[in-house]
């Protein structure tokens, strides 16, 4: 399992948080009032690792939360096999909350969509953004992230692998042909 | 292993065909499906396009609601089958009439039926996937899961528990399913009651013993279910009385104080109130039969869920 090309490596990991981090601030002129919820599995501990940041940068505690979009997915009948359902945990109002969706990878769109949908079931925040560690493009929906951490342009026989220290023992982003894979 | 790697179950007629893991699989999803339920929202889009028909060609309330609501919370569309206003009553046959509701795109059946086996017919003459809500004094396995979930829920596991079921076992699916499942699961099942209701053959179950003597069959165990007396089943000759019945198999507050000390008490309802169990016990600290009625439609969200995603 070779990779074709390694993209990310565990410091430009942490420099490309550490950058969304910033532009979050940015954005939304400091941290009152934001959360940051990540879509399972790798977008948990990104989620995480960018709360720490906004706390160091601007001495606010932005609440986290864990989201699982099994349950909204659009192709449910036509998968192969069952998905697990794994938690969902918003520990807070999302009333009045600018939120921010964290994923590792953003692709066709459709789990960022399954993801709003499950969002919005939860309650009404006054605002979504999203931010992903890697674009690698082929949308299939119109939705974009507001924050990249590396935007990289692949083909779709490409399979793009992220790996964290919380999920994997080791940050490190991974470009594989998925013929390899297989 | 996960969910996803365990080969998919057809159906759910009885426990034949369900693994271990997949039944603890899907206890585990029916924690999820939980959490929908106290949502804002109390609905997810998972089953949204497929049609569930509810075909209960017997008595039921809290079964058939639990049913639809589970579908309906999956955004399933439903359509609900009573067998006395149907054509069956006009003579039709059930393999007719099933294969009418097949003819308008039924996608799954939930089957009750007081004869024992009639699920099984359903299955095969719909060729979709059908869950048992009952069929006679044969099995009821969405109910003893909600039996397992919810003493897993109070323990957090089955293995090593002791569950005493007591009462009208000869009549009793749900003790039969119960029977069947709980050991499975690790638990051990104590079955209960006057020899006349208490069928010698349920002992070569694994991990089931009977015993005609309440109080033995409690010493030890985590959780005491009290079946309700089926006096519509029986011709007579069972019991001499019923009074001599409540007696020596009430399940009580004086029998709750022989099992463990954190003990839960059961019932699959409808209850007979001070017959087969008395009110302070069934609306006591230790009653748990309320939170069975809860945990019953997550516990048929997951079953849907397990049977109708994903492709055959």
């Amino acid at each position: 399992m070779t990779p074709k090309a390694t993209i990310l490596t565990a410091d430009e990991v942490r420099r490309a948080l550490t950058r969304i981090a910033h532009e979050i601030v940015e954005r939304n002129r400091g941290a009152e009032n934001l959360a940051l919820i990540g879509i399972h599995t790798r977008g948990i501990p990104l989620a995480d690792r960018l709360a720490a940041k906004l706390s160091e940068l601007e001495g606010v505690d932005v609440p986290t939360g864990r989201l699982d979009i099994t349950l909204y997915r659009d192709d449910l009948t036509e998968i192969a096999r069952q998905p697990i359902i794994r938690e969902t945990q918003v520990p807070f109002d999302l009333a009045r909350r600018r939120v921010i969706l964290v994923d590792d990878v953003l692709y066709t769109g459709r789990t960022v969509r399954a993801a709003l949908d499950a969002l919005i079931d939860l309650g009404r925040p006054e605002g979504i953004q999203l931010a992903v560690l890697v674009d690698r493009g082929h949308r299939e929906l119109p939705i974009r992230a507001d924050y990249v951490g590396k935007n990289l342009p692949t083909a779709r026989t490409e399979v793009v692998k992220v790996r964290l220290t919380e999920t994997d023992g080791v940050d490190l982003v991974e470009l594989h042909d998925v013929e390899t894979l297989r | 292993m996960t969910a996803s790697t365990l080969s998919r179950p057809r159906h759910l007629l009885d426990f034949q065909g369900w693994s271990r893991e997949r039944l603890t699989a899907l206890l585990d999803n029916a924690d999820t499906m939980g959490q929908v339920l106290d949502r804002p929202v109390k609905k997810v889009p998972a089953l949204q396009g497929l049609t569930v028909c509810t075909a209960f060609f017997e008595n039921s309330t809290r079964t058939r609601v639990s049913f639809e609501l589970a579908a309906r919370r999956m955004s399933a569309d439903v359509v609900s089958f009573a067998a006395g206003a149907s054509s069956l009553s006009k003579g039709e046959s059930l393999r007719d009439t099933v294969e009418v509701l097949t003819a308008y795109k039924v996608d799954a059946y939930v089957v009750r039926h007081h004869a024992a086996g009639a699920a099984h017919l359903v299955a095969r003459y719909s060729g979709k996937p059908v869950i048992n809500a009952g069929d006679g004094r044969r099995a009821h396995p969405t109910q003893a899961l909600l039996d397992a979930y919810t003493v897993r829920q109070e323990f957090g596991t089955l293995e090593g528990l002791t569950v005493a079921i007591i009462g009208d076992v000869r009549h009793s699916r749900v003790a039969r399913s119960n029977a069947e499942l709980l050991p499975r699961l690790g638990a051990r099942v104590v079955l209960c009651g006057p020899a006349t209701l208490l069928p010698p053959d349920l002992a070569r179950l694994p991990g089931v013993t009977l015993t005609t003597d309440p109080r033995e069959a409690v010493r030890g165990a985590h959780a005491v279910m009290a079946l309700r007396l089926q006096q519509e089943r029986m011709d007579a000759g069972y019991l001499a009385s019923l009074q001599e019945y409540a007696d020596t198999y009430q399940v009580n507050e004086r029998l709750m104080a022989e099992a463990e000390s954190g003990a839960i008490a059961l019932h699959p309802g409808p209850m007979n109130r001070d017959l087969e169990i008395s009110s302070d016990t069934a609306d006591g600290p230790r009653s748990r039969i309320v939170r069975q009625v809860e945990n019953g439609q997550a516990v048929r969200m997951s079953v849907l869920y397990h049977l109708l995603v994903g492709r055959e």
